[in-house]
């Protein structure tokens, strides 16, 4: 701890001795422009917030639906299945940015009745579509990923396929792969500042506002801030939960 | 066979495999092989690895498909029947594997209260306090609300055995379960095996075990080559095997 802190220390001083630095920390790290602009952000990072407390259950659920889909293997589901399965090459295939394009600028220029205008709106639902595709790709390994000793262990308990699937593999493969899902997690919290591009004032776009205003490049900085508390956190958490959940494996059955 | 046999032992065969034949990818494992069980009989099945000792009973509890002949259990099921309802069957047959496969994500009560809350319908209570009784009786009162991870080799097998009893099966299926123990652990689950056995349980059980089959075993079955080679009361097939390959197989068990 006192290594790094010395560390730190060292590389600060090195810094500040550069003779760029000036001009550096006026335009980047400009204190006054801080503490005038960061209220602000933090107000239109609310946005970004709600667009995530959204995005996140909906992907979620889109995710597993597929997933699932995906390992359906009776005859009959063969439709469903190839479905599932366009979908995902398709929206994996595409960048993120590019569905948010097409959904957030095309949808509202078809004028469709019934049907949401709002730019928030169809930002959201692009990052829903993308990440979904994401996400059932996750699951689907995860679900992969439990041993088949589980699932003939709980028929030969008398348990139906449904009921395997329900008590026995999902709970292990959600488990399992909590790790990368936090990973999609923290990249959609943030990807909610691609939803700038469509206008509505997030905090990315928010930032663009007031470093124009002042041509000082502070507010991106501090909108940068912000998404690093979330993820910093975020990023720790997940190393946890993959530590726990390797622990558990490793000890649930042994062969 | 030893004296407390019971009396239903004379009656008619619970189990019945009947010229069954398995092969996997053309490798034939089983060979029309026979196997009557009586009702509170013990039967151990030895034999060489590869001989097909886990893939009978497997096929015993339809985890595996037969390719022909049959498999009856009391007289009424079939298990080779396409239309069995093999759900019903494996409430009425358990199985223990070697590697325990206990649910990693449940506490040890957990896993044992799943199949009779989810299968018979057993409400939550009454599981609850039927699982606790079960793993006192084999000394886990203290684990039931441990995970898996925290249990020994001994106790996660033992926690196996408590969780395929909760289903109060007829008939019990054992498959090598000391193979993936530490030597010192082993006597524990034999003892739980010899327990259940005193109390008339039906079990057919693949060991590596001699002298447990020895103790324990009203009848030895040696397979060879897919089929029952030879049978009879463990003292005898012990002492003076009749088959070469018998012969040749204890005395390799015996060296190694
Ligand atoms: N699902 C399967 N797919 C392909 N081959 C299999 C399968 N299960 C078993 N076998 C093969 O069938 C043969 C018999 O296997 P089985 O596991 O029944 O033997 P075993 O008598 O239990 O041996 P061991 O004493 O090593 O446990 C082996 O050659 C094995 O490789
Ligand atoms: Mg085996």
């Amino acid at each position: 701890m006192a290594s790094l802190v010395g560390f730190v220390v060292v590389i600060s001083l090195l810094v500040s001795r550069t003779p760029g630095w000036p001009a550096v920390q006026e335009t980047f790290f400009n204190g006054e422009e801080f503490v005038a602009t960061f209220p602000g952000l933090l107000e239109a990072f609310w946005l970004n917030v709600r667009i995530f407390l959204v995005a996140e259950p909906l992907i979620l659920v889109l995710g597993l639906l597929v997933a699932l889909a995906r390992n359906l293997r009776a005859p009959v589901f063969l439709p469903i299945r190839v479905l599932a399965t366009a979908y995902v090459d398709v929206f994996r295939g595409i960048p993120t940015i590019l569905v948010i394009f097409l959904l957030g600028f095309g949808v509202p220029a078809l004028r469709l009745q019934g049907v949401p205008n709002e730019a928030v709106f169809w930002g959201t639902m692009a990052l829903v579509l993308s990440y979904g595709a994401y996400v059932a790709e996750v699951f689907r390994a995860g679900i992969d990923s439990v041993h088949p000793s589980q699932r003939m262990a709980a028929r030969s308990l008398g348990l139906s396929a449904f009921q395997t699937d329900r008590h026995v593999v999902l709970p292990q493969a959600v488990r399992n792969v909590v790790p990368p899902l936090m990973n999609d997690f923290i990249s959609l919290q943030k990807d909610t500042a691609l939803v700038a591009v469509l206008g509505p004032i997030e905090v990315l776009r928010q930032a663009q506002i007031d470093a124009s205003f002042n041509f000082n490049y502070t507010p991106y900085v501090g909108a940068a801030l912000i998404f690093i508390s979330l993820t910093i956190p975020m990023t720790r958490l997940a190393d946890w939960l993959q530590a726990r959940t390797a622990r558990r494996r490793r000890a649930g059955s042994m062969a | 066979m030893t004296a407390e046999a019971g009396p239903s032992s004379a009656s008619t065969a619970m189990l019945e495999v009947a010229r069954v034949w398995k092969s996997f990818d053309g490798l034939s494992v089983l060979r029309g092989l026979d196997l009557q069980v009586s009702r509170h009989e013990a039967v151990v099945l030895i034999g060489a690895s590869g001989s097909g000792k886990s893939t009978l009973l497997r096929c015993i509890n339809g985890l595996e498909s037969v390719d022909a002949g049959s498999i009856t259990l009391d007289g009424d099921l079939e298990v080779t029947d396409l239309d069995a309802d093999l759900d019903r069957l494996r409430r009425r047959v358990g199985i223990v594997f070697q590697s325990y496969n206990l649910f990693p994500h449940m506490s040890v009560i957990d896993n044992v209260m799943l199949a009779p809350r989810k299968v018979l319908g057993v409400p939550r209570e009454q599981a609850r306090r039927q699982a606790a009784a079960l793993l006192a009786r084999f000394g886990l009162a203290d684990k039931a609300d441990e995970f898996p991870d925290r249990l020994s080799g001994g106790q996660s097998q033992r926690a196996a055995i408590v969780r395929a009893l909760a289903m109060e099966p007829e008939l019990m299926l054992f498959d090598e379960i000391t193979s993936a123990l530490d030597p010192l652990l082993v006597s524990e689950v034999l003892d739980a095996v010899r327990d259940l056995r005193a109390g008339g349980l039906t079990i057919v059980m693949a060991t590596h075990e001699m002298q447990f089959a020895r103790d324990v075993a009203d009848r030895v079955c040696f397979l060879h080559e897919g089929v029952v080679l030879e049978q009879g009361p463990p003292e005898a097939l012990f002492t003076a095997p009749r088959q070469q390959q018998t012969a040749d197989f204890l005395a390799r068990a015996r060296r190694a």
